[in-house]
């Protein structure tokens, strides 16, 4: 295949060392002071990252000199326009190893899943060609307790709308799922599994091959998650067994208000759509209409070509990076932050304590403090983390949490602001235990 | 450090040694208010009585999940208000919404708020604005409902005009 060889020929064997000096050059906002004039650390990308000055710059360029309404117009910027966001499209389907026409861009990774929710509950009024994307009652649909509620809520709504039945895999202490149960739950009833790809609270990467093989098996469609995976690590649809693949553009050095949706090609023709309206229609006529083809199908309105250009050119920054060296920083980082807060006491890591299929998320929770309070001591010196349930509050209850920190990491963190870290938690440790070892 | 501005020696105190915490009975209405941006929750009881013909609370009891401004502020607010009237009560917490929103440019008015003044510094930090603001908005909450039920008790005496000026 020749994406694979032009990857190949990106990446050196193992992925060379990122040079994160050089990489952070491209990112104006880290140089800058934030609260007591600090240097700004910034630990919470897994929210959304930083955008690096070629991606601002692209975007900058579409607007300056090709600006107009993409699949729209008979003028010459129109044309350019189209052109752009169609390339776009193209660089996205290369950086995963797809085809041009198996990606739809949304407006975010949740519109994703909810794309393809709802097109399942349109399944049932839309013809013989949808009927496999049908649910209702007698059916189901399978979760997981570490999904982030952008892949579990939609699937709690369909299910009322259908009267389709939601089960989901519980997790384990370490925030692994627990398997052992597949048998029971992956079943002819099964009609489709959504699973995240790397969860955004403990890290996990949840064997999505073998889970979407057993699922296959029945005859279930799969879903992954990939708004944490894709940006992190290299991703390979023809490899990762999933029919969907969702992702945001915000959270992989791209602009916000771009996501994608990977499908299938064969499942993308039968589905039917979820937004309808302009330039996702074949004919219209008072009374009925009929629909174009995908991509097309699913992107009605003017579609954010500015955005989908900007997320092009993040996919060019981390193709030169190359993602096998991105995750090989990530890993290097996280071993080091799992380390550095092992040595924390009353300190517990929600999540697996070493970096085998594990991500670069690191949650947190400190006897007797809550994360807000820590969050707090942190930005008091310039760390910039998450805190709160992270959109994850069915896996906080499931590992016994009510709330925790997360540290999250990218192409542009370094080893010194994970000591900064372990250090400001000491500190968020004495500010509020001092005077209080008398607390009731 | 800016950071003491917030966590003033009052609020830790308060967050270390929270006053009437725990939920007691009898109560009038209880109500359960969350946080959904950071899953902080309180569970807050009002009971009225009758002092005068006018509403009195004699008792506000809660119990917080959350971080030390809102258990600080939860404990402030219940040493405050129990044992005031409705309308007094009202004012206080009129008076501390005013100085949340200001984002640290109102000057307090420290005979109204007495150690609720101490969270001028929070007002500072919109993220944290909430966390100030959760038991007093359920506290509200609470003593509309248990309101309500007095005038459900006393519905017979025929309709009143609460709602015709909307």
């Amino acid at each position: 295949m020749t994406a694979q060889r032009e990857m190949t020929a990106r990446e050196p064997a193992g992925g060379a060392q990122l040079d994160v000096d050089a990489i952070r050059a491209d990112f104006a906002i880290l140089g800058r002071a934030v609260r007591g004039g600090n240097h700004l650390i910034y630990l919470d990308s897994g929210a959304t990252s930083q955008k690096p000055r070629q991606v601002l710059d692209a975007e900058r360029d579409f607007y300056t000199t090709r600006n107009a309404a993409a699949h729209r117009g008979a003028h010459l910027l129109g044309e350019e326009a189209t052109d752009a966001y169609e390339q776009a499209r193209a660089r996205i389907a290369a950086f995963l190893h797809g085809s041009p026409g198996e990606i739809i861009f949304t407006k975010s990774a949740t519109e994703a899943v909810n794309l393809v929710a709802y097109a399942m509950s349109n399944a049932a009024t839309s013809g013989p060609q949808a009927h496999r994307f049908a649910v209702g009652p007698g059916d189901e649909v399978l979760i997981t307790e570490a999904e982030h509620h952008a892949n579990l809520v939609p699937w709690q709504q369909l299910c009322e709308r259908t009267g389709a039945t939601l089960r989901w895999f519980g997790v384990r202490p370490d925030g692994r799922l627990n398997l052992a149960d597949a048998g029971e739950l992956i079943t002819s009833r099964t009609k489709l599994v959504a699973v995240t790809h790397q969860s955004n609270v403990t890290g996990v990467v949840p064997p999505v091959a073998e889970i979407a093989a057993a699922a296959h098996a029945q005859g279930a469609l799969v879903l992954a998650d990939g708004a944490q995976s894709v940006p992190h690590q290299p991703v390979d649809v023809t490899r990762l067994g999933a029919d969907f693949l969702v992702f945001s553009g915000h959270k992989m050095l791209g602009p916000s208000g771009i996501g994608v949706l990977w499908g299938r090609r064969e499942l993308l023709e039968a589905m039917p759509p979820f937004i309808t309206g302009g330039s996702m229609i074949e004919v219209v006529r008072m009374d009925r209409s009929t629909f174009l083809p995908p991509p097309e199908r699913f992107e009605a309105g003017v579609p954010a070509a500015a955005q989908a250009v900007g997320l092009a050119a993040a996919c060019d920054y981390l193709d030169a990076l190359g993602m096998t060296s991105v995750a090989a920083h990530e890993e290097a980082l996280t071993a080091h932050a799992l380390d550095a807060l092992a040595g924390i006491s009353g300190l517990r890591i929600l999540g697996p304590l070493d970096t085998d299929q594990r991500g670069g998320a690191v949650s947190f929770v400190l006897d007797g403090i809550h994360p807000h309070d820590v969050g707090q001591v942190l930005d008091e010196l310039g760390i910039a983390v998450r805190t709160g349930h992270h959109c994850a509050w069915p896996l906080h209850r499931a590992l016994g949490a009510q709330s925790s920190t997360r540290a999250t990491f990218y192409v542009y963190n370094t080893h010194d602001e994970v000591d900064a870290l372990a250090d400001g938690i000491r500190q968020a440790q004495k500010f509020f235990r001092s005077e209080s070892s008398g607390a009731a | 450090m800016e950071l003491e501005s917030m966590y003033q020696e009052i609020i830790l105190e308060h967050y270390r040694r929270p006053l009437h915490a725990g939920l007691r009975e009898p109560f009038d209405a209880q109500v359960q208010h969350v946080n959904p941006t950071c899953g902080d929750e309180v569970t807050l009881r009002v009971t009225l009585k009758d002092a005068d013909g006018e509403p009195v609370l004699a008792d506000v009891s809660y119990e917080t999940l959350g971080c030390s401004i809102s258990q600080a502020s939860a404990s402030v607010m219940a040493d405050m208000i129990i044992g005031k009237t409705v309308g007094e009560a009202m004012a206080i917490s009129e008076e501390f919404l005013r100085l949340m929103q200001s984002r640290g440019t109102a000057e307090p008015d420290e005979s109204v708020l007495g150690d609720a003044v101490a969270f001028e510094g929070v007002s500072k930090y919109p993220a944290r604005i909430k966390c100030a603001l959760l038991s007093w908005m359920a506290w509200k909450d609470a003593t509309a409902r248990a309101l309500d039920e007095r005038a459900g008790t006393a519905a017979a005496a025929g309709p009143d005009g609460d709602r015709e000026q909307e």
